[in-house]
């Protein structure tokens, strides 16, 4: 089916072309890191993860939220997400992927990576993380193929496909908690030492992840003739709408904690995040912008007028998306470290080789899901053409 | 202390094997100073069922200006130099008490406490984070005798440990070391960039019947290493008989570096 994301026209091959570019620039820079070393980025004794761990945390959101279209489709035959399965499915691989891709510029021996599979550790979170991630991507792959090579020939998928399919939901799930345990279960770090975390971490994933694929499926009905049609991208809203909510909830909840208790070691990461701590400022306009964001995009979620129409859906989605992001990708990671263990208030800012990486990992996964996307589209193309000559619909033509 | 140096000897002398390596002697020939340096004895590797650590930081507040244990494990260690303290690796050194004992401290401690250093290094902890979290076992305690180890070759360099470390006793060559090196020790291994490094407390020379490093290096007798699993040694009286505290122990780590306060 590759075969179909190689044909195309000239602004397809314009985008394809300029994030291959972005990926070989950061090449460049990542052959410099891997040359002297990580000291290249801002990471230090103090901060020693920083952004690349946080976008993997981000991430594995975005993949895991997937299941926000697999589970109503498949366990409640709703019909509607029929269409969009695939897409969600389809941004699960390249996230996944870009969650690798972090993990691995972000360790010192990247060749030395298979020890984790040589030397099996079990009481490791990492191992069980690398597992997780991995047997999700597998997962996908396999479903994605055989349900798009179905379709393709116009059968229903096999039979075998449907419990590989349910295995899915709950390991969507298992990607985000394993990922929580990372952090959760370290004494060390007492910012991330909440049982919150893992819900947290799904909540924030089920409204980031369905509004990108909103932002994905409205980018697709204007860049191409496939059209999602309302209902699923209505649907998918109001997912994003409770997810939000409950992610700002369990935010609450967390500083509650901290504030009204007022033990130091817990209050100072707060203090830290929002109001900055000895002089240290770094995190608290991220966060504040996080904060208005994060409120503002419920407030416009919540009334359905709002949400119903489609261009102030876009303002929320990418409100809700970037507040997200800079509470899990930016603030999250990095507060665990400020202070440190010792005390310290270290002050930790990417470096550009840090940051050009992390772009050229982001245009990585974008280029996995436009070429994904293109083969998906492509064969609906042919399918959804046949229907039109018999029904005379409106044309829906291949997504080139 | 005499007493307890002797005790402890003759025990870790009795189990010895008889694998010193031919450096023992050219290491016993040298100064006999006041703190627990070893007297000249038999060959053989110095053994215990757990090894533990008591600095007396009274003794070391007294010395403000000695830094020879620093001196003495870097130098042995091949332990870069790096001038930003970003990139800094440390296996033992000086942290001030309100940072070393950051959850004892309190605004109108005694002065001569709050602002001078605390000696800090691995606390070869019986419950180790560290070692929890490893993805590799490249880090792992040894159950001979509680050691905490690295591995320089199998480390990943994911730096989980370092993050689980409560005491901040971990570091990661974020650079090449070899060049930052002043001046390189032949009989120990240098790193590579990209992994992790920390103290051992030594075991390379207790394989080879010599004290740690830092323990030898002390004129000042501030730094005494046993066995806590023998109710006779070094440290064991010392426990019985001072006061002690441990860094962080409510996260049940449970340290086997104590400091006499």
């Amino acid at each position: 089916m590759l075969e179909k994301a190689l044909v195309g026209d000239k602004k397809y091959w314009v985008w394809v072309i300029s994030l291959m570019t972005v990926i070989g620039v950061a090449a460049l820079f990542y052959f410099k890191q891997y040359n002297e070393g990580l000291g290249v980025t801002g990471l230090g004794r103090d901060v020693t993860w920083g952004f690349y761990i946080a976008q993997l945390t981000f991430l594995v959101g975005v993949a895991a939220s997937a299941v926000m279209v697999v589970l109503p489709y498949y366990l409640h035959d709703y019909k509607a997400f029929a269409k969009i399965t695939i897409l969600g499915e389809f941004v699960a691989i390249s996230a996944v992927t870009m969650c690798i891709a972090f993990v691995m510029v972000d360790i010192g021996q990247p060749f030395r990576a298979l020890n984790m599979l040589l030397h099996p550790s079990p009481k490791s979170m990492l191992f069980w993380d690398t597992i997780a991630l991995n047997g999700y991507l597998v997962l996908n792959v396999i479903i994605s193929h055989v349900t798009l090579g179905a379709e393709r020939q116009g059968m229903a998928p096999p039979k075998w496909i449907k419990p590989v399919i349910i295995l899915s939901i709950p390991w969507a799930v298992s990607i985000h908690t394993v990922t929580a345990f990372l952090y959760a279960g370290l004494g060390a770090r007492p910012f991330w030492m909440t049982a919150v975390l893992a819900p947290r971490f799904l909540a924030s994933a089920f409204a980031a992840g369905p509004a990108l694929l909103i932002l994905f499926c409205l980018i697709l009905r204007k860049v191409t003739k496939f059209d999602v049609g309302r209902e699923p991208v209505q649907t998918l809203a109001k997912i994003v709408t409770y997810a939000m909510a409950i992610n700002i909830f369990l935010i609450l909840m967390e500083v509650f904690t901290a504030v009204y208790s007022g033990i130091p070691e817990h209050l100072e990461h707060f203090k830290f995040m929002y109001l900055g701590l000895e002089g240290n400022s770094t995190m608290a306009p991220w966060m504040w912008v996080s904060s208005i964001l994060a409120v503002l995009s419920l407030i416009m979620l919540l009334n359905p007028k709002v949400r119903r129409k489609e261009s102030l859906l876009v303002v929320a989605c990418i409100a809700v998306f970037m507040s997200l992001w800079i509470d899990k990708g930016l603030a999250l990671i990095v507060t665990g470290f400020v202070p440190s263990v010792l005390g310290a208030v270290p002050t930790y800012v990417p470096t550009v080789t840090e940051l050009m990486i992390s772009l050229g990992i982001y245009a990585l996964g974008l280029l996995m899901v436009t070429v994904l996307y293109k083969i998906a589209l492509s064969v609906r193309g042919q399918w959804v053409t046949k229907r039109i000559i018999e029904t005379q619909r409106s044309p829906v033509k291949a997504g080139n | 202390m005499g007493l307890d140096r002797r005790k402890f000897f003759k025990v870790s002398g009795l189990t010895a094997l008889g694998l010193a390596g031919g450096s023992v002697s050219k290491v016993f020939s040298g100064e006999d100073s006041l703190g627990t340096v070893a007297p000249v004895r038999p060959e053989g590797p110095l053994t215990a069922q757990r090894w533990a650590m008591v600095i007396d930081l009274r003794k070391c507040h007294e010395q403000a200006d000695c830094n020879d244990c620093v001196t003495a494990c870097h130098t042995t260690h091949n332990v870069p130099k790096w001038e930003n303290p970003k990139d800094e690796v440390k296996w033992i050194w000086k942290e001030s008490f309100e940072h070393a004992f950051h959850d004892q401290e309190h605004p109108f401690q005694q002065e001569s406490l709050k602002h001078l250093p605390a000696l800090v290094l691995c606390n070869h902890c019986d419950n180790p984070p560290c070692v929890r979290v490893c993805p590799t076992g490249a880090t792992w305690k040894r159950e001979k005798d509680g050691i905490v180890m690295m591995d320089w070759h199998r480390c990943i360099g994911c730096r989980y440990c370092v993050v689980a470390c409560p005491y901040g006793s971990r570091s990661f060559n974020w650079r090449d070391p070899r060049p930052k090196i002043q001046k390189i020790e032949p009989d120990f291994p240098t790193r590579s960039r990209g992994v992790v490094e920390k103290c051992t407390f030594c075991e390379e020379r207790l394989a080879r019947g010599m004290l740690p490093a830092c323990v030898e290096a002390c004129k000042y007798g501030a730094m005494h290493f046993g066995d806590l699993e023998d109710p006779h040694s070094n440290v064991r009286e010392l426990l019985s008989e001072r006061y002690t505290i441990r860094r962080k122990p409510g996260l049940g780590t449970n340290p086997e570096v104590y400091y006499i306060v």
